[in-house]
């Protein structure tokens, strides 16, 4: 088996043991790595049993997973994935870092972790070494003095277990904040300072097994490949091709803040009220003058770089760090917020980033409840006194602070904008959830679809298996290269979608087959392979539970505020249109074989060889 | 050991920290030119991470003194004549860690799975790890070459401090008074 360690890791935390899966070749050729192998794991474990399993109950299934190309491919990244407590189906939210390569440097492929510790948890790798540490001396600390402290403790560790080595580098790290120990629906599995998987919100679920970290240091080589000689020439060649995009690598996202504002109205303002703004103050040159004190900053291999250290270095919100912030930060803890200082900004940032909170779920659900207090649906006593108001940044992050502690309001908030919206609308009544802009639990990306200038498909996100997610977007045709089919191959070989997008296709079978050595054909990918996978995230998605599931076609829909006209910018007056959207949305689902409802077709199922899909999704809709 | 003498240019790797991406193109580089694989752990460069945003690039500094060749008791260590990189001789090393030790940046480390020191050796003149953060445009890394009658004039010593050492002075640089307690 070529390019992979061949070997998982097993931990069950409610009885401690340790111990290590294989899975048949067969089966990783067919699900691949990351998101792919994440829906299988999770389907043939707990499929059956699916609606009764809670995302935060011991039974769910933490799963850190790379795949062939993590670490060979510019760019390191690994998959994070389990039943989503946001959306109860699968999401595969990929974090970037050193994790997965040093993962496989320690000999295994993922991590598979099941039970529920009785107290909180450090799991440490080194090699095969693996043991299952006390955190309770960690439990309740922020980001970085977490990863401070683990840093410092990995190397004595290493250095304890082999002293004549010399000085031993840092371990990789993955740990959770406040918001993933106190079960906030939206927290982020953090790697670094800066970096999150936010999407589903396993940070949750790693604090529901009360795992505060897992820290892992590998000191071998990369498994072998098929052909090392032709690996590292697509190495170089990724790399020329990557250095061409030479404003991606001086701007990175960053640039987004204006661009995205202004030029194709799509950024959310102020809960998706507008996705128009003119403010200049927030394009990159601010950014870059004001608040970068490094100008270029990557993950492993990484040829782009796009990332910025941030950080304001004078005024009353100096010494907070963060990375640029990306665009998706830049619009929901900035625009979306009516935040339009690069200072508050990245104050914003860095807050979501030590409390351990996905950035665009967190900041959705402040723009939610800001939205509320502006219409005087929450007052200032629900809010214990803090005057939500637009750009206030304070207030802001006193409002965070209180969703990752579940303090008060912020223990409804903590939920997540869906569930929020659902009990709040019990008090205040249904209006409320017009506010929620969201999909399947899940918040959408900053990229709005009114406009078309952005992201042009009325599907999106409505259709996607990962609900709102900005990445994994409903797009025809299928095997074009926005559609989620595409970035379901990214999420499985495990590779940053931002080294990718910009390649000749070609390049990038090649690059899976010379790691491999099978013979992927992209035929065989769109045609059988991400489907399959695709078709697993629907089923449970439509089973969902316990607490709420997915009606099909009614919830595969865009949030109510994208039918509201734009109010403001040169595309004023557009919105989504229901009826090329109705139209669209058929048009998909008979694309990915499902029937008028939008439920999975048996022949279609089977005909991926998911006939156990098939039935017990057939018996589940049922019910 | 003062007979230290170079005949012709001394080649040496110069290093900017802050400008280090923590991108690891370099160790990829290295290990795949010595190793023929990609692994972390056995390049010659390694790339500390003790601090997220402040990436330290690690690598032998080619003390003029060297004090690793003096101390090794094997004979292992020898300098090269023409670059003035140290020379592992992989038959000799006992792994013993002496070397590791003498050294003021504890730059040396073993090989992961084969017992010896693993030390620069500057690609025989042509150093990989150069090339691809020039190629990256981080220019953290930059080739020097000095003719004999200057490269005497410096001391390159310098640069061997430990990852903590360095990472401390990085921080205050990057992030000025938030830098106290970083590390
Ligand atoms: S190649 Fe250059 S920028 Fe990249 S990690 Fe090495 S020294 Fe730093
Ligand atoms: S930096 Fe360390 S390894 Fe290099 S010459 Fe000096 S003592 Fe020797
Ligand atoms: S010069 Fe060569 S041996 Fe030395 S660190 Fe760079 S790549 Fe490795």
């Amino acid at each position: 088996m070529k390019g992979y360690a061949g070997r998982f890791l097993e931990v069950d935390l409610t009885s401690n043991n340790i111990g290590e899966a294989k899975l048949p070749e067969e089966t990783l050729r067919r699900y691949v790595g990351g998101r792919g192998l994440a829906s299988w794991i999770l389907w043939d474990r707990i499929g059956e049993k699916w609606d009764s399993v809670d995302p935060l109950g011991p039974e769910n299934i933490l799963l850190l997973l790379t795949g062939p190309l993590t670490g060979y491919f510019p760019g390191g990244r690994i998959c994070v994935s389990g039943k989503s407590p946001q959306s109860n189906g699968i999401v595969g939210s990929t974090v970037a870092g050193e994790f997965g390569v040093e993962l496989k440097c320690a000999g295994y492929d993922g991590i598979i972790i099941t039970g529920e510790a009785e107290k909180p948890t450090h799991l440490f790798i080194f090699d095969s070494h693996v043991e299952l540490k006390d955190a309770s001396h960690i439990w309740g600390l922020e980001g970085k003095e977490t990863f401070k402290r683990l840093v410092k403790e990995g190397r004595e560790e290493l250095k304890r277990i082999n002293p004549r080595f010399g000085e031993w580098k840092d371990p990789s790290i993955l740990y959770i904040g406040p918001g993933g120990e106190n079960k906030v629906r939206m927290a982020a599995v953090m790697a670094k300072w800066t970096h999150a998987a936010g999407y589903g919100g396993y940070g949750a679920v790693m604090g529901s097994k009360k795992l505060k970290a897992i820290t892992v240091k590998g000191s071998g080589p990369l498994p072998e490949v098929a052909d090392m000689r032709g690996v590292s020439s697509l190495i170089e060649e990724v790399c020329r091709e990557l250095y061409r995009n030479e404003l991606f690598r001086r701007w990175g996202t960053g640039h987004g803040g204006y661009y995205y504002g202004n030029q194709t109205s799509s950024e959310p303002v102020r809960n998706w009220q507008e996705e128009w703004h003119d403010v200049k103050d927030y394009g990159v040159d601010r950014f870059d003058e004001r608040v970068w004190v490094k100008r270029f900053w990557g993950d492993y291999g990484c040829p782009t770089t796009c990332l910025k250290v941030a950080m304001p270095t004078s005024g009353p919100l100096k010494g907070a760090v963060s990375d640029n912030p990306d665009y998706e930060l830049q619009a929901y803890v900035g625009t979306n917020l009516g935040v339009f200082t690069p200072e508050g900004n990245t104050y914003l940032s860095a807050r979501v980033d030590d409390l351990g909170i996905c950035g665009i779920n967190g900041g959705n659900v402040l723009g939610f409840a800001a939205e509320l207090y502006q219409r005087g649906l929450l007052t200032k006593e629900e809010l214990d006194g803090i005057d939500l108001k637009w750009g206030n940044v304070e207030a802001f992050a006193e409002l965070l602070e209180k969703i990752a502690y579940r303090r008060g309001m912020g223990d409804v908030l903590a939920e997540g904008t869906y569930r929020a919206a659902l009990r709040l609308s019990k008090e205040k009544g249904d209006e409320v959830l017009k506010y929620a802009v969201q999909s399947k639990g899940i918040a959408i990306g900053a990229h709005g679809n009114r406009s078309t200038l952005d992201y042009p498909s009325y599907i999106a996100y409505a259709c996607s298996v990962q609900g709102g997610d900005h990445t994994s977007i409903a797009h025809l045709p299928l095997d074009h290269g926005d559609s989620e089919l595409t970035i379901a191959l990214y999420d499985s070989a495990v590779i940053c979608w931002f080294n990718a997008w910009t390649l000749p296709e070609d390049l990038i079978w090649d690059f899976m087959n010379k790691v491999t050595g099978w013979d992927i054909s992209r035929e065989e990918w769109y045609g059988e392979m991400a489907p399959r996978i695709l078709n697993i995230q629907r089923a449970v998605l439509l089973i969902g539970g316990p607490d709420l599931r997915w009606k099909p076609k009614e919830n595969d829909e865009n949030p109510a505020r994208f039918y509201e006209p734009l109010p403001s910018g040169p595309k004023k007056g557009r919105a989504v249109d229901r009826k090329e959207f109705e139209e669209m949305r058929m048009e998909y689902y008979s694309a990915m074989g499902w029937d008028e409802n939008g439920i999975p077709r048996g022949e279609t199922l089977r005909k991926l060889g998911l006939e156990g899909v098939d039935k017990i999704l057939r018996d589940k809709l049922a019910r | 050991m003062d007979g230290v003498s170079l005949s012709s240019t001394k080649t040496w790797i110069s290093r900017d920290y802050s400008r280090c991406s923590g991108c690891r193109r370099c160790e990829i580089a290295c290990s795949l030119h010595h190793e023929g694989v990609i692994w972390p752990e056995a390049s010659r460069v390694r790339v500390f991470m003790l601090v997220p945003g402040a990436e330290v690039p690690h690598l032998c500094a080619q003390c003029d003194d060297y004090p690793c060749v003096k101390s090794c008791p094997f004979e292992a260590l020898s300098v090269d004549d023409k670059t003035g990189a140290v020379i592992v001789d992989r038959e000799k090393c006992t792994a013993c860690g002496i070397c590791i030790n003498a050294c003021p940046g504890r730059i040396p480390h073993l090989h992961p799975r084969d017992g010896y020191v693993l030390i620069c050796d500057l690609c025989g003149g042509d150093p990989q790890c150069v090339k691809v953060c020039q190629e990256g445009k981080w220019d953290a890394l930059r080739l020097v070459r000095e003719m004999p009658q200057t490269w005497q004039l410096y001391t390159t010593k310098l640069y061997a401090r430990t990852p903590e050492d360095i990472t401390r002075d990085l921080v205050k640089i990057l992030f000025g008074e938030a830098s106290e307690g970083m590390i």
